[in-house]
């Protein structure tokens, strides 16, 4: 934990609210993001028993499987949450944008991508064994899915691979995002209960934020925002309701049983239906950061490579080959590195961190040469000088680069410091002439910010092709030939239609 | 036969593509090293060496040219390298930025990190220096570059680390986030590494308690013995604790200056005021060395300062400056891998924490940071380790196929904390 999140922890315990770790939002948040509470059977790797979802805070649709051990039911489920989730995507494939490329023709981007929100950690990973369990499935043979469930599992496995990647925001969190935003008076662990985050965050009237989190850990009151389903739910009330739809003797007998189930099921999924939307209010409520935008691009771009190989692809593959393994390792370090520049430099409040480490600075410029030219060389260059006065912990040394925060791939050398000032030479971002472009040198007074740390543009990484992995690495991988029990082509054939449980 | 010359004999006798050496510290790696790219290239062979890093590729040219004036070597860098003055000492060496200026060269040496950006040219042999420290994935972008391989390293140091916490690959034979050697003995299990089975560097009192508490299964045994090595100062102490700590860790090789309990943020601004105290007073105190190289005054270029985060780095090397011990080295225990001081002083990772957490568990970091000196170690801490590890049992997820680790990171740290409290000396209040 940094200095100031443990200032701003200690300063939410003692003041009993939440205190701000972000002055800006660095996360997209769409128009219509679909919200999507699972929950599971408990005792089961991954049954889904119910599911809220929509895009709408008044319109949730309510998904029950009536006996989750009932494999049948399960993917009936997974076929109606399939026409929800199916559905959402296809609404954002709408708009699409000409993005140039190197032949001039263009190619199309889409304007929007899917956004779904889970309440917490857990709920990517039961989305994740749910995209497992149903993108391998055949949709004829001795037990057939609908179509769209092996497609839904190809949809779940790329939102969950997304989400992955650092920055992204196709698929988040809810607890995480808000913890990245604001910091409260309790542990990370506690954070990890959404009621009780945003009791911190937002308490009800006349409650302060330990109160409201106290609250929360009340499972009666504020039933666990799942996967997971809180054990006195189980035992008293949903154990009886499952026995008595398997007792039912007849059709009507069990739709009754499910009506009941279905009430009791969305007693246990309300209220965390509206911490989620007071949650979008929350974050809504934040300008977004400059740098989103760029990410969001990165998330469209995805899914419109993804949506075009929809069609004629195949499922993705349950492990990645090591070849594909260490080109997605380089891929997540590097936007990693990236948004972690990207947020210091579209939030003060980030950037203070940096600033107390000693590896960024911000001060005043004093005093200025911009039309400096060093003549050392063949030909004179453009080599301005500024002084800078800082009251931050220096940690920069003569012969440091250093760059500027406040104009991209602007750099500077440290030629000097001293007790306080720091003698800078700009070495590039001013133009190709021998004087600077307007407004490109700081001038005397301006407030300016040099980091240690910039995004570097990054080569993309040289690996072999998957048939020449090398022998350290096991060898090429054997040709994938389907085995008796595994399809592999969308849409699936009957040949081999059996199922694959591992 | 010695270890050595039977991985000499290896090199040119066996049919394996790869050979494995694990090398406690300071086992006498480097000269390994140099001895095989000798053998090699006297055989004829012409090789490429493999280092983890800048310094690293600089101090084994400096070692191999100097070792053989006679051998060309050929010195791969990105454009931005400025080669150091004891490269550009040896005239037998070239520095050039693409492979083809190498033609002529026996042995061309060179980052793993530079070697990754090409993508043709093969040699017969290659020499992996610091293999542990180097990651699969990066393992996987140069193992096109040649045909066999000697991987050499310390088993016993940090692992590879990535600034991404992902699980998918865990229990994959060629998980990328493993070290290069996990993934090559995965994948050949019939390899078998060889052990250097005495360190050179660590003195009597540091090998037993390293070699117990860091390579439970592979222990080693010290090069010197106990009347070789002494530390002593030509000035007597004062009654402070700060000389009672120096005057422990010159008898001992060991000394535990321990600070209060309590909980403080990173920088502890006591405990990184107490470490820089310990380090001036240890220059001033006039602290000679004698070993079986003869005696030498312990300047500041022998003493080193271990912490385990950057920020902890920087409070230091802020409170030494304008000091008379601005020049001892201060860095994070990744960067002191490979490096040997007289005496070195430690903030011990734990120290003042509320947590244990695997970063500050890894037994590779406090293996490193306790593993560096010649003669002595002063581990600067708080009070109430012991407690914290107590309170804190390691709760890594355990995943299938992923081989159980030894040493377990607390159990370590708890056996070198426990050595430490028979050197106990307590701040001054």
């Amino acid at each position: 934990m940094s200095t100031l999140t443990a200032l701003a922890r200690i300063e939410a315990a003692r003041t009993g609210s939440a205190q701000p770790l972000a002055t800006v939002r660095h996360c997209h948040l769409g128009e219509q993001p679909l919200v999507l509470i699972p929950l599971k059977l408990s005792g089961e790797a991954a049954a889904p028993l119910a599911a809220m979802v929509g895009t709408a805070r008044k319109d949730p649709a309510l998904l029950v499987v009536a006996q989750p051990r009932n494999r049948d039911l399960r993917f009936g489920f997974a076929a109606e949450l399939a026409a929800l989730v199916l559905s959402y995507v296809e609404s954002r494939q709408a708009g699409t944008e000409t993005v140039p490329t190197k032949d001039g023709e263009g190619r199309q981007r889409y304007s929007d991508a899917p956004q779904v929100l889970v309440p917490n950690p857990g709920g990517i990973t039961f989305l994740r064994l749910l995209g497992r369990s149903t993108r391998f499935r055949r949709i004829d043979g001795p037990y057939p899915v609908e179509a769209s469930v092996p497609l839904l599992g190809r949809w779940l496995t790329w939102l969950c691979d997304r989400a992955e990647q650092p920055g992204s925001s196709v698929l988040m969190p809810m607890t995480s995002m808000l913890a990245g935003h604001w910091a409260t008076g309790q542990s990370t662990f506690e954070d990890a209960n959404l009621g009780a985050l945003l009791g911190w965050l937002d308490p009800p009237e006349g409650m302060t934020g330990p109160q409201a989190a106290l609250r929360a850990e009340d499972p009666l009151l504020c039933p666990p925002a799942g996967p997971t389903t809180d054990p006195g739910f189980d035992n008293e009330e949903l154990a009886p309701l499952l026995a008595a739809y398997d007792r039912a003797p007849a059709d009507q007998a069990r739709m009754a049983a499910t009506d009941r189930l279905r009430r009791a099921l969305r007693r246990q999924l309300e209220p965390t239906w509206e911490l989620m939307w007071r949650s979008i209010e929350l974050l809504r409520a934040l300008p977004e950061g400059a740098h989103v935008t760029g990410r969001w691009e990165g998330d469209r771009e995805s899914f419109t490579h993804f949506a075009e190989g929809v069609p004629e692809g195949f499922p993705q593959a349950k492990r990645d080959s090591a070849v594909a393994a260490a080109r997605r390792l380089i891929r997540l370090e590097r936007a990693q590195d990236e948004l972690d520049v990207q947020r210091a430099l579209d939030d003060p409040l980030v950037m203070a961190e940096h600033r107390l480490t000693g590896e960024a600075f911000a001060g005043i410029v004093v005093a200025a040469q911009p039309d400096r030219l060093d003549t050392t060389g063949k030909t004179p260059k453009l080599r301005p000088y500024l002084q800078v006065r800082t009251s931050d912990p220096l940690r920069v040394a003569d012969g440091d680069t250093v760059h500027n925060a406040g104009r991209k791939g602007q750099k500077a050398l440290v030629v000097d410091v001293n007790a306080g000032t720091v003698l800078l030479e700009l070495s590039s971002g001013m133009g190709r002439k021998r004087v600077a472009e307007p407004g490109s040198v700081p001038e005397v007074g301006d407030r300016v910010c040099f980091t240690t740390f910039a995004a570097d543009f990054h080569r993309s990484p040289v690996l072999p092709p998957l048939e020449q992995t090398p022998w350290t690495h096991g060898g090429p991988p054997e040709a994938y030939v389907p085995g008796d029990d595994e399809a592999v082509a969308y849409p699936p054939t009957a040949a081999d239609a059996l199922e694959v449980w591992e | 036969m010695s270890v050595v010359e039977a991985v000499l004999a290896d090199l040119t006798e066996s049919a394996e593509r790869a050979i494995v050496v694990d090398s406690p510290p300071g086992a006498g790696k480097s000269t390994l090293v140099v001895r095989a790219a000798r053998h090699l290239t006297a055989a004829g062979h012409s090789l490429m060496i493999v280092a983890q890093t800048n310094e690293q590729v600089d101090d084994l040219i400096d070692r191999l040219a100097g070792a053989d004036p006679g051998l060309l070597i050929g010195r791969l860098s990105a454009a931005n390298y400025q080669a150091s003055e004891r490269v550009e000492a040896h005239r037998n060496v070239l520095v050039a930025q693409k492979a083809d200026a190498f033609t002529d060269r026996p042995v061309v040496i060179a980052t793993s990190a530079k070697w990754a950006t090409l993508t043709e040219g093969s040699w017969p042999w290659a020499i992996v220096d610091e293999a542990y420290q180097m990651r699969s994935d990066m393992l996987l972008r140069i193992a096109g570059r040649f045909e066999r391989a000697l991987f050499v390293g310390d088993p016993g140091q940090l692992d590879p680390f990535s600034t991404v916490d992902v699980e998918r690959w865990a229990g994959l034979s060629w998980d990328p986030m493993q070290s290069a050697v996990a993934v090559l003995l995965a994948h050949n299990p019939h390899l078998v590494p060889h052990r250097l089975p005495v360190s050179w560097r660590l003195p009597v009192s540091a090998a037993r308690v390293v070699a117990e508490a860091f390579y439970p299964y592979t222990t080693f045994e010290a090069g010197t013995s106990a009347a070789e090595r002494r530390l002593e100062f030509s000035t007597r102490g004062m009654a402070g604790a700060y000389d009672r700590a120096l005057d422990e860790a010159a008898r001992s090789g060991w000394a535990w200056y321990e600070l209060p309990a309590r909980h403080t943020i990173r920088t502890d601004a006591e405990a990184v005021q107490a470490i820089a105290a310990l380090a001036l007073r240890l220059l001033q105190r006039g602290a000679v060395a004698h070993s079986e190289r003869g005696s030498s005054p312990v300047g500041a270029d022998r003493i080193a300062i271990g912490a385990a985060h950057r920020d902890q780095v920087t409070a230091i090397r802020n409170a030494l400056r304008g000091s008379a011990a601005e020049e001892i080295t201060v860095d994070t225990a990744n960067r002191l891998q490979g490096r040997e001081y007289d005496v070195t002083l430690v903030l011990h990772p734990l120290s003042g924490r509320r947590d244990a957490t695997a970063f500050h568990l890894e037994s590779g970091r406090l293996c490193v940071l306790t593993s560096r000196h010649r003669h002595a170690c002063i581990v600067v801490g708080r009070a109430g380790i012991p407690e914290l590890l107590d309170a804190h049992p390691s709760t890594e997820p355990v995943h299938l196929n992923v081989p159980v680790k030894f040493p377990d990171g607390w159990e370590a740290n708890q056996s070198v904390l426990a050595h430490l409290s028979r050197h106990r000396v307590a701040a001054d209040r």
